[in-house]
């Protein structure tokens, strides 16, 4: 496989705040051409400040950071043109049209107007009926995809969406996430913030965590969830257990209080053993009527690993 | 050179204008009335003449430079502290533009708004009095520049104001009394010698004397100084500028 360079590439980058505060040291990341990255991490971690440095909002304290080969403070104007940012933070202008903010933004990237984009745009956010409407005048979802109209509005390559999905409702989240996987298709790269773990779980291609300024992971989803993600197999038993057999000590089993459940624990690496324990527990003459297994979800691997590092 | 950018930046600002035309024409068309009867017709009628000047037209270029230097520093400091204000500075930030042409759009905006009420001033101004323009070319170019100048001024208070009272402070404070007393109304020559002296660190004794010497021939200070001090307020501004973008002072954290 042909390695093509990363989209972004942010090498040691560090930002302490005028307060004081470190927000983020030494982040290294690399993100690939065409991917949808989830970023994740608690209230805090730095995400929106990772973000805003890459955007230019936030002047870093040290570190590089390219986007598309250029440094993002050397050749900023090369590397701008290729970034679309919606902010976390609901912020418009109040009292322009929905048309005439969203053919600012075009402008103020450079580029000459375009009807016909503009018009698409909108069209594919649903907000073509709203376009001659003051931005005051529509609903906190819609000034959401607003900012994503905006954001869009310069076709660029590489888009930021932080927390695009806070305080939208369920058919919109739907709606967005489908936009996303079109851009997607269409070759842009997205890195987006979320706290809801389900969202990384059906989007992402990779998640990265962060906590506390620093990088604590980067994997691909699926061996994320490979790898982390812990299975649990409950039987429910026949009859009353008093204590696990001896026999069966090297498998860790639990006995519910009960003593009519016994619940195995065991992560991807450990799935060849079921047999065997199958085996063993007829052997020892266990009965179960019935059984079930359950994998964890992307939200337990991630609650796990921001409390250990706490 | 992002041309579209400064496109932008300076219609948006220009639709702010024209979505409160009404207010921005009718506020400094009925100030001036009110300036001319009570200072043109009620005092005027003992003042007779200043510099062999009717005192009635002796006022305009003082009038038109009050409104001029108000308009552009609260145009100009409105215009960035509002997005500062809101958020929507993020837009600006991210865009692929350099700090010149931010400038040059909220600038540019701000100084056209302040131009179009100088004019609209003067066009008033000429209902109540005769007036006769000694040096229109120059007329024209002072009214560009101070109108450049002092919103170049707006801008750097837009950016360093955290709050409202900050920004209608400096107008308000300064802008308003150094305007009076800068000679808008009367001619510094008749001041006694100490506040005579005093008043020649007002900068704005510079700005309307040039201005006024640009309809009438005569000023109280001479040209040359008053153009040099003029274009080194301009100068100081534009450093100061350069100075708050390499720093993102006040605008990036
Ligand atoms: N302008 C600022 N000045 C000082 N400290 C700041 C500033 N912006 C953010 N911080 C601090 O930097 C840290 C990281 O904040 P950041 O906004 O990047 O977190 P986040 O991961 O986006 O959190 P959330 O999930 O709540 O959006 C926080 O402790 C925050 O208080
Ligand atoms: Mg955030």
């Amino acid at each position: 496989m042909i390695h093509m360079p990363s989209i972004i590439s942010v090498a040691d980058l560090s930002k302490t705040y005028k307060s004081g505060l470190s927000a983020l040291s030494g982040i290294n990341l690399e993100i690939e051409r065409g991917e949808i990255f989830a970023l994740l991490g608690p209230n805090g971690a730095g995400k929106t400040t990772l973000i805003n440095i890459i955007c230019g909002i936030v002047t870093p304290s040290g570190g590089k950071v390219t986007a598309d080969g250029h440094d993002i403070i050397t050749d900023y104007r090369a590397a701008r043109t290729k970034i679309g940012l919606v902010p976390q933070e609901l912020t418009t202008s109040a009292f322009e049209t929905v048309w005439a903010t969203v053919s600012f933004s075009r402008g103020l990237f450079g580029k000459p107007a375009n009807p016909a984009i503009i018009e698409k745009i909108l069209k594919d956010l649903s907000l073509w009926d709203k376009r001659d409407s003051k931005i005051r005048q529509l609903s906190g979802g819609m000034k959401r995809r607003v900012l994503i109209a905006k954001a869009l509005a310069h076709e660029p390559t590489i888009l930021f969406l932080d927390e695009p999905t806070a305080g939208v409702d369920v058919e919109l989240r739907r709606d967005m996430w489908n936009m996303v996987r079109k851009l997607r298709e269409a070759g842009v790269t997205i890195i987006l913030t979320t706290h809801y773990i389900d969202e990384a779980e059906e989007m992402a291609d990779r998640i990265g965590v962060i906590n506390k300024g620093q990088i604590i992971l980067v994997e691909e989803k699926a061996s994320l969830m490979r790898k982390l993600g812990r299975k649990q197999l409950s039987l429910q038993l026949h009859d009353k257990l008093e204590s696990v057999p001896d026999a069966l000590a090297s498998y860790k089993l639990e006995l519910a209080p009960s003593g009519l459940e016994l619940t195995y624990t065991y992560d991807a690496q450990a799935e060849s053993r079921i047999p065997n324990l199958l085996t063993a527990i007829s052997g020892a003459g266990i009965v179960f009527k019935d059984l079930h297994t359950s994998q964890s979800s992307l939200e337990d691997i991630f609650v796990n690993l921001v409390s250990n590092r706490a | 050179m992002n041309g579209p950018a400064v496109a932008a930046i300076y219609s948006f600002e220009m639709a702010r204008t024209f979505r409160t035309i009404v207010q921005s024409i009718v506020s400094p068309v009925l100030t001036t009335s009110l300036y001319f009867v009570v200072f043109g017709s009620a005092i005027g009628a003992r003042m007779t003449e200043i510099d062999g000047v009717p005192y009635g037209a002796f006022i305009v270029p003082g009038l038109i430079m009050l409104s001029v230097l108000t308009e552009s520093i609260s145009n100009s400091s409105l215009g960035i502290y509002f997005p500062k204000f809101t958020g929507t500075i993020y837009e600006i930030l991210s865009a692929p533009i350099s700090a010149v042409e931010i400038v040059m759009g909220f600038v540019g905006a701000a100084a056209t708004k302040s131009l179009m009420i100088g004019v609209i001033i003067l066009a008033t101004a000429a209902l109540f009095v005769p007036l006769h323009i000694e040096h229109p070319v120059w007329m024209v170019v002072f009214l560009l520049l101070m109108s450049i100048g002092f919103s170049l001024f707006g801008f750097i208070l837009g950016v360093w104001a955290d709050g409202f009272e900050k920004l209608s402070f400096v107008p308000v404070l300064i802008i308003t009394p150094l305007t009076f007393l800068g000679g808008s109304f009367y001619s510094i020559d008749m001041l006694p010698p100490f506040w005579h002296t005093v008043t020649l660190f007002n900068p704005v004794v510079y700005i309307i004397s040039l201005f006024r010497w640009s309809f009438f021939g005569t000023s109280d200070v001479s040209v040359g100084v008053s153009l040099a001090m003029t274009l080194s307020f301009i100068a100081a501004c534009l450093a100061f500028i350069t100075w708050i973008f390499k720093t993102g002072y006040k605008l990036k954290s």
